[in-house]
């Protein structure tokens, strides 16, 4: 019987690497996370993108944020000058239990994602009486 | 020549402008790094037809109305600012990537245009600007006589 000389799994890449079916640029939005008293407050720059085409999907504790943006074009001109490219957005993050996942609240305003992660409420600290018998 | 401009055929003005742009997109290419071409800020996408120029902006998260827009014979220029989040007390960044602070760009436009009709949108974070061609400076057709 031959050895078995490779036994190992292989390693997955965090968070696994997909394709994507549309054939469009994808952008990683630039973002600043701010921890305030009470919530983490979220700001995505996505330029392009609006309230029906931004998507935050939270499954388990990775939340995604994808904004879909439609190509801009001015009929009848011709391109003479480009220093930026339209595209999808897309980033992920990993979140801690500390969040409250029913009070999440995302808002789109000027081609910016605010997205409020409020924190869940503290757990109650249990005192555990000691008798002696 | 300040600052990028669109030249009358199509084409960019400032060949040492366009051998720098080459080189920095040679080097993206071959270092395998997705960094930004330019980093002015806002970046601008500029679309000529023959009687209109479209210049469209990026500039997410700025108040529409303290975004300026002006047009000296044929330049334009944006300039505005983006305010930083304010922050309370005991507020704290984990992360802070968004840039803040006063911006301003010119771009050479092909031909003069009509300052008075100047129309300038704001919508979803893109700041888009339709500048109309001068009468005087669109091109007259000659009648050829025989006589």
């Amino acid at each position: 019987m031959e050895n078995i000389t490779d036994y190992q799994k292989e390693p997955a890449q965090t968070p696994v690497k997909m394709e994507r079916t549309r054939n469009r640029k994808v952008f990683v939005p630039k973002v600043d996370i701010i921890e305030t008293g009470d919530a983490m407050v979220l700001f995505a720059d996505m330029p392009g993108a609006d309230e029906n085409s931004v998507e935050v999907v939270l499954e388990k504790n990775i939340l995604t944020i994808t904004g879909t943006v439609e190509p801009q074009d001015c009929p009848g001109r011709s391109i003479a000058y480009s220093e930026y490219d339209t595209g999808d957005y897309e980033r992920t993050f990993t979140i801690s239990d500390e969040v409250d996942r029913e009070r999440i609240s995302a808002v789109v305003k000027n081609g910016v994602l605010k997205l409020t992660l409020h924190k869940a409420p503290q757990a109650e600290v249990k005192k555990i009486a000691v008798r002696s018998e | 020549m300040f600052g990028p401009a669109i030249w009358r055929f199509g084409g960019r003005m400032d060949p040492l402008q366009e051998m720098q742009r080459l080189q920095r997109e040679m080097n993206r290419v071959f270092s395998g790094l997705e960094q930004p071409l330019n980093p002015e800020v806002p970046p601008l996408n500029a679309w000529v037809g023959e009687s209109d120029v479209v210049v469209s902006a990026e500039l997410p998260g700025v108040d529409p109305g303290k975004v300026d827009v002006s047009v000296v014979g044929d330049t334009l220029t944006i300039s505005g600012a983006r305010e930083a989040a304010a922050l309370k007390e005991g507020d704290s960044y984990h992360r802070q990537e968004r840039s803040h602070g006063r911006f301003t760009r010119s771009l050479q436009l092909p031909f003069h245009v009509e300052a008075g009709k100047v129309e300038a949108k704001y919508d979803k974070g893109i700041l888009r600007v339709t500048l109309p061609r001068a009468e005087a400076d669109k091109p007259k057709k000659v009648a050829v006589k025989c006589e």
